[in-house]
């Protein structure tokens, strides 16, 4: 039985952490992920959970401690936000590398600088390419319920791969909303029991773990990591299909939000979804065709479904809480461009840059893209790539 | 240890496998294989490894020169890595996911580049930490792995390719880093530190103290590398035997934080003996350059007084 609460996002993550009692959790505190450390360590220290929690001396440790405790056979996570995430980049690389099928609760913060501790994506975009599997949620509920399916998606002897939980810095981790948890025993019943095949802990079967290969064999270790991240896909839509029939609720790779028939559409990541829906609602009751496109799963990067979800609309408007530096728009932007492209879906498509540095992201906003786009659409503008949305005026400076 | 016969520890079986692809006359195969000799029959290890010629040579894709599991990760995090796979196993046998019988220990190897250095703060945090596991540096004064550049264990004078001697360089500028010392005021159980001698006795006693002393423990190992230090490979126990004689590498321990000297030479040689016979000091017999070996001398005795105090003597 579901129970309702409320709670953050952090708090959720923790919790689901208490029931999933992972073997071992090195971390480091970085705001605004610390809590989930905090948190973990008050459930151990009340005997809630037995977990065996490092108290490591920095991010970079905190992954290879982690990359370490997975080698040896242990269901392990830690968590981190921005430039925890940074230090260990690293070690990401390694983990993923290894194939090993280790989490990261990852709590989006923006990078330096200007030092600043509030929500963006650049962080995470930063490690796309780092071989791990990346999840976004909208809210603290999609926080949970991504934590709990992270593992049997890593653990998929399809995949061994890394999984990375994603959600909001401060805007889901610390906003308290309603949420419904599962049962103890139900939640790890989902996730089930932990029985890698090769592990330095394996008694007369030892394992060497982390060579140096020459290049006749390290495009091949390249090549099935390609591959591992390809197939997830699938697994990433079974588990979420087994999570819906189990606790009923849930999305495959992305969510869609009235766009059956939506001209309009708004592609968007993390917490900024709901005024993205909250602004189609409300143009849906002008009689304007708004829809969302809420990308739950980056990577490996749903190119084809998108391609196809967008085929029918009119324009779409790309949503990157994250700047590239590269005089081309945000991450989001260019691989869905390129998605479109690739599939011969022609529709107008139009990147913003949204929400940086924890920058208020409002519906008055997600409605005035929503009615640029269909200017665009309808030939009255011409489009303008890369605009900044929500920036401060000359006046206001 | 009243029991140490060298002829019965040397016929124990190799835990390092022969075929690696570490230099003849490397000094560091031949401290690891007498550390992993402290290891008892029956006890099963996961080694780990900081990036460096030992990793790269030793387990080339497809083939690990190590009997035993083993992990490298990467070049500045063996202290965290195996801090990880030692509380995985305390994990695990806490959840019955291991047999009981079954005792694994925990060593992971470094360079002195990835221990003094770039793998400091892991280090520091295992240790401060009290993994029960030991950290053995291979200490051979420099980055040999990309090419013989200066570390913070690499002795003044030194000619490295990043202290190259030439019309205004005398070679390294700085004196090095007392990383044993350091280790040792993080009060953890057992650091020492040793080089291969003679019987090997002391190398092995003190790596099965290391090894069997519940909690961190620290090894700090000489390791001469002729390509670095420019010697004949022949010449490797003799260099070892002048580093303890001039008291350049004190041989001592401290044992739950009780400091002791484990060899005080009869004659203290004077540091020349040591420096004569490596080609990265040729420079400092040159006339006019007696002042440098002075320095050295004065530096070598300082810091032996300084030991000798720590060590009640």
């Amino acid at each position: 039985m579901s129970k309702k609460d409320r709670m953050s996002g952090n708090e959720a993550v923790a919790y689901a952490i208490r029931q999933v009692n992972p073997d071992v959790m090195p971390a480091f505190p970085i705001t605004p992920s610390t809590e989930i450390p905090q948190m973990v360590s008050t459930y151990i220290a009340n005997g809630e959970m037995d977990t065996e929690f490092i108290p490591v001396e920095s991010e970079h440790s905190s992954m290879s401690a982690t990359v370490g405790a997975e080698a040896a056979g242990a269901r392990s996570m830690t968590a981190t936000s921005s430039c925890g995430l940074a230090f260990m980049w690293e070690e990401l690389l390694v983990a993923a590398s290894n194939r090993l099928p280790l989490v990261l609760a990852l709590v989006n913060r923006t990078l330096s600088g200007p030092i600043n501790i509030n929500c963006d994506h650049s962080d995470s975009m930063g490690a796309r390419d780092t071989g791990w599997i990346q999840i976004y949620a909208e809210n603290n509920q999609e926080a949970y319920d991504n934590f709990i399916q992270a593992f049997p998606i890593a653990e998929d002897t399809r995949v061994h791969l890394p999984v990375m939980v994603c959600q909001d810095g401060f805007i889901t981790s610390h906003a308290v909303e309603n949420i419904l948890l599962e049962e103890d025993a139900d939640v790890r019943d989902f996730v089930g029991e932990y029985h890698p095949e090769e592990f330095l802990l394996n008694p007369g079967k030892p394992v060497a773990i982390g060579p140096y290969a020459i290049s006749a064999y390290s495009m091949e270790a390249k090549y099935n990591q390609e591959q591992a991240m390809i197939r997830s896909k699938e697994v990433i839509m079974e588990v979420a299909a087994r999570f819906r029939e189990k606790f009923g609720r849930g999305f495959d790779l992305f969510e869609q939000y009235r766009t059956e028939d939506a001209e309009f559409i708004m592609l968007i990541m993390g917490s900024a979804a709901g005024c993205a829906k909250e602004a189609a609602d409300r143009l849906r009751d002008k009689g304007i065709k708004a829809g969302v496109l809420k990308l739950r799963v980056f990577r490996p990067f749903p190119a084809e479904e998108i391609a196809k979800a967008l085929e029918n609309c009119k324009a779409v408007a790309i949503m990157d809480r994250c700047e590239s530096y590269n005089g081309h728009g945000g991450p989001l932007s260019s691989e869905v461009r390129a998605a479109l492209f690739e599939n011969r879906v022609m529709t107008e498509a139009v990147s913003y840059i949204y929400g940086l540095a924890g920058r208020d992201f409002t519906v008055d906003t997600a409605v005035s893209i929503f009615e640029e786009i269909a200017e665009v659409a309808g030939g009255q503008k011409k489009a303008v790539q890369n605009r900044y949305v929500g920036l401060r005026t000359r006046k206001e400076q | 240890m009243a029991g140490y016969n060298l002829k019965e520890v040397m016929s124990k079986p190799e835990r390092l496998a022969a075929g690696h692809r570490m230099c003849a006359g490397c000094g560091a195969t031949i401290g690891i294989r007498a550390v992993l000799r402290a290891l008892h029959e029956g006890d099963r290890a996961v080694i780990g490894n900081a990036t460096g010629c030992l990793e790269v040579s030793s387990f080339m894709y497809p083939y690990t020169a190590w009997e035993d599991s083993y992990i490298h990760n990467a070049f500045e995090n063996a202290g965290a890595t195996l801090s990880g796979v030692e509380t995985a196993y305390r994990a695990l046998k806490k959840r019955g996911r291991l047999p009981e019988n079954e005792n694994f220990k925990f060593i992971t190897f470094g360079g002195d580049g990835g221990t003094y250095d770039i793998g400091f703060q892991s280090l520091s945090g295992a240790m401060e930490r009290g993994h029960d596991m030991v950290y053995v540096c291979y200490d051979n004064g420099a980055y040999m792995n990309t090419g013989i550049q200066r570390s913070s264990a690499t002795p003044q004078f030194a000619d490295t390719t990043t202290t190259p001697v030439g019309k205004n360089s005398n070679g390294k500028v700085q004196t090095r880093k007392d990383l044993s010392a350091i280790i040792a005021e993080h009060h953890v159980p057992y650091v020492a530190q040793t080089t291969f001698t003679k019987d090997f006795k002391d190398i092995y006693v003190k790596s099965e103290k290391a090894i069997y002393t519940e909690g961190a423990a620290f090894l700090n190992m000489l390791a001469p590398c002729p390509r670095g230090w420019r010697y004949e490979t022949s010449e490797i126990m003799k260099i070892c035997q002048l580093a303890i004689d001039t008291c350049y590498w004190p041989m001592f321990e401290v044992d739950h934080g009780n400091w002791r000297l484990t060899y005080e030479p009869k004659n203290k040689l004077p540091i020349e003996e040591f420096l004569r016979v490596q080609g990265r000091f040729s420079h400092l017999f040159k006339p006019g350059n007696e002042d440098l070996i002075a320095a050295f001398q004065d530096e070598v005795d300082r810091r032996w007084e300084d030991l000798l105090y720590r060590c009640n003597k």
